[in-house]
């Protein structure tokens, strides 16, 4: 029944080599160009991906001193990925970071001050630019946008006035609307507000409603607490009118996440973001019109920020890994995301080149949302719990939690962690 | 386990009247070797297991945060203070909740905290996260509908497939194909079937004739739980039917020819040949459905997220909730332990139940 010592020691040399393995590191040559390690999250999206290895290419290409690697991440992975490198003195030298993300980890030390000059970074869209503190910490070539697509035959039949940016829907035409076209329109609802999605998509989609009416996540002046922002009279008032859209049916409390009511017409009108303006195109044409945002009380508002670059604050190679994102600021690399992916150009410059955003293009109606509409949300570390909080806090609104007690709760959620964080350094 | 088994029996046939170098050498090298066997699950279960337990355990005392700045601080038991306090505040004629809990109010007892529940007009429950009550809640009442029918289900299943019939194996190929679909494809299609216009809804409405009102299973505090429990039955059933289908098959066919020898009716066959034979596959069924349905996460972050109203919120939920998306892993940590102690609470009361009728 013995097997022979050979085999034995296959087997424990197998189970060592499996140990050493985990353990071991890849390090870079010391001779020749400096490297320059960069992430992205965006492993799962091809287009973006190759876009980012072309800047990375050419800026190869065009220089000897410095070699820039980049390792792609999936999405849903990328933050944890991060964290964890940060905990264990790891980070690479130029990262992207989801907008909202930013004040955090720059908070916490990971990012480095990008120190690029003003006249760059003032061409950009105020809501590409990650500031903590006031300081700029990253820096985006595109942003994303929502607004109300909808259909002029529709509009028109149920003789409603199709708004304009300067003129946009005021809360009473917007609600008249949308009451108009659930009970006479043959729709399961007026409007697909998109409440399916998860995550980050409800503090993004639907916080820039509360602002419109006055309120705020968080009192910005302050950054320190959200009592009277997120509970005062006009954050109730919010609340009040949103709840109401699902208990007058005028709108899906658990819409399905592909977004499809607007495209297969049961709902008359979608809020959703730039991506989906390739499908509506595609569906309905000439008839499509991609609406401003209601002006429920403060003007109309949506959320800023989308993916950003920034330099972290370990990094040995401060000045090549500025070299390279000057590099890739390049009007041309905006555009190339812009045509590839469907995202907002950061710079005028950059949109002219593009063919759906330049003046007179078909979704350039997204870039002045952004211009003139978007608020970005509050640069504070605070903001993860924030937004978790704030998810929480409407999706029970949306499910017919007593609004004022509710939002009052959310407000000693995020005050107890900002409390407990001593104030996050405000 | 093998390994141990076999060295054991490695000694055994060594003749005990020979306990010369040999044999001890050989004994040396053996167990050499079982260490080198056991070294890669060792290791993996210290990192992955022994380790991740001992840093909560630890974790859970500090007010650590998954990105910060600032060290972790020794907190003492604070995080499990606000985990657990509980408050009755009788509310004086006129006074609202909030002018007690709101923070800067002079009340240090309840500031902070939240309705739990609602007593009577002037008595209400505080607690410091009453979202972990709710959790605490929904995960037993999973756990207490989900053991039953998912064991029983399973092992009528099982029954029902172990009969020598043409083309029973593709009964239990289908029912055994949840199991090894992924928990979040299978989450995300009864998703779309529990819609206001999905396949249930109109299903039952073509077999009503159109009298069936549309139920939003997901979208009613109602009906989200019992929506997540028939959808989480239906995935694992396929898993302990093949449990019990394995441990209907040690069953001799002798004793079932014996007892027909001896008339007894196809109650009595089940209740005195097969249950009994099933009592050591019964034990790993209740455990194995026990601990799934205590640890319920997936559905719950595809299906729900916790809502609506905390319907459908678990503890685990909430933990990964508390210490990844809003990055107060000290506090996640506390709940984590916490659990862990009433998970280990409700296993060792299931092994010593089962273990007396053993």
């Amino acid at each position: 029944m013995r097997r022979p010592l050979f085999t034995r020691i296959l087997a424990v040399a197998a189970s060592a080599t499996l140990i050493a393995g985990c353990g071991s590191t890849d390090r870079g040559d010391q001779t020749g160009p400096k490297t320059i390690k960069l992430w992205t999250h965006a492993a799962g999206n091809p287009e973006e991906l190759a876009t980012v290895l072309q800047i990375v290419n050419d800026f190869n290409a065009s220089q000897q001193e410095y070699r820039v690697v980049h390792e792609a991440f999936p999405q849903g992975a990328y933050n944890d990925a991060v964290t964890g490198a940060a905990a264990a003195g790891r980070l690479p030298c130029v990262l992207d970071a989801d907008g909202p993300v930013v004040p955090n980890w720059a908070w916490a030390k990971y990012l480095a001050p990008l120190g690029l000059p003003r006249s760059t970074t003032d061409k950009f869209l105020p809501s590409t630019v990650g500031k903590y503190k006031d300081t700029i910490y990253a820096i985006g070539h595109f942003d994303a946008a929502v607004g109300i697509y909808g259909r002029k035959s529709v509009l028109r039949k149920h003789g409603i006035r199709i708004p304009t940016i300067d003129t946009p829907w005021t809360l009473q035409e917007f609600d008249a609307a949308l009451v108009k076209l659930k009970n006479e329109g043959r729709f399961d609802y007026a409007i697909d507000l998109g409440t399916g999605g998860g995550g980050e998509w409800w503090p993004y989609a639907f916080s820039p409603l509360l602002q419109s009416f006055g309120g705020d996540l968080i009192d910005r002046s302050s950054m320190t607490t959200a009592e009277g922002a997120l509970n005062g009279p006009a954050a109730v008032k919010w609340g009040e009118w949103w709840q109401s859209l699902f208990q007058r049916r005028l709108a899906n409390p658990s819409e399905a996440t592909d977004r499809v009511a607007f495209l297969n017409g049961k709902a008359a009108l979608a809020w959703d973001g730039n991506w989906g303006a390739r499908d509506a195109i595609e569906k309905y044409g000439d008839d499509l019109v991609i609406l401003p945002p209601p002006d429920l009380g403060t003007g109309p508002k949506i959320g800023g920020a989308s993916w950003q670059w920034a330099i972290t604050s370990s990094c040995e190679e401060q000045e090549g890994a500025r070299r390279y994102l000057e590099f890739s600021l390049n009007p041309k690399y905006i555009a190339r995301f812009s045509d590839k992916v469907g995202l907002i150009p950061a710079t005028e410059e950059a949109a002219a080149l593009t063919k759906s955003y330049r003046q007179g293009g078909e979704l350039r109606v997204f870039v002045d949302f952004s211009r003139r509409f978007a608020v970005v949300r509050p640069p504070t570390p605070a903001y993860p719990v924030i937004s978790s909080v704030f998810e929480k806090a409407a999706q029970d609104i949306t499910n017919g939690a007593a609004v004022k007690t509710r939002l009052d709760a959310a407000v000693d959620e995020i005050d107890a962690n900002v409390a407990s964080n001593g104030n996050y350094g405000f | 386990m093998v390994v141990t088994t076999r060295t054991r029996r490695a000694s055994v046939a060594e003749p005990p009247e020979r306990p010369g170098r040999r044999g001890s050498l050989r004994r040396r090298r053996d167990s050499l070797a079982a260490l080198g066997m056991t070294a890669p699950a060792v290791v993996l279960l210290t990192l992955f297991v022994a380790v991740p337990v001992v840093l909560a355990f630890v974790l859970g005392f500090t007010n650590a945060r998954l990105v910060s700045p600032e060290p972790a601080r020794f907190v003492g038991t604070e995080n499990f203070s606000r985990l657990l306090d509980v408050d009755v505040l009788e509310l004086p004629e006129g006074a609202q909740v909030r002018d007690y809990t709101r923070r800067g109010s002079g009340h240090p007892e309840y500031e902070g905290k939240s309705v739990l529940f609602t007593v009577d007009e002037d008595t209400v429950v505080l607690a410091g996260d009453p979202t972990f009550w709710k959790s605490l809640r929904n995960t037993f009442l999973l756990a207490l509908v989900i053991v039953p029918v998912q064991g029983g289900l399973g092992l009528l299943l099982a029954m029902l497939v172990n009969q020598r019939l043409p083309g029973i194996r593709i009964f239990r190929t289908v029912y055994f194909m949840p199991v090894v679909t992924s928990m979040v494809v299978v989450s995300i299609l009864w998703r779309f079937m529990y819609q206001e216009q999905g396949l249930i809804n109109s299903m039952l409405g073509t077999l009503t004739f159109g009298a069936w009102d549309a139920v939003n299973w997901l979208g009613d505090p109602g009906t989200a739980l019992p929506a997540i429990m028939v959808m989480s039955v239906w995935q694992g059933v396929g898993f302990h039917m093949v449990i019990w289908l394995a441990g209907l098959q040690t069953i001799p066919p002798s004793l079932y020819e014996a007892a027909l020898m001896d008339g007894a009716t196809a109650w009595q066959r089940f209740r005195y040949v097969t249950w009994p034979g099933l009592r050591p596959t019964l034990v790993f069924v209740l455990v194995t459905i026990t601990l799934a349905a205590l640890g319920l996460f997936v559905q719950i972050d595809v299906m729900t997220q916790g809502g609506p109203l905390d319907a459908t919120t678990t503890v685990v939920y909430h933990a990964v909730r508390k210490g990844f998306r809003e990055q107060q892993i000290g506090y996640g940590a506390a709940i984590s332990l916490v659990f862990f102690v009433l998970v280990l609470t409700v296993s060792l009361i299931q092994r010593r139940l089962t273990r007396e009728r053993a």
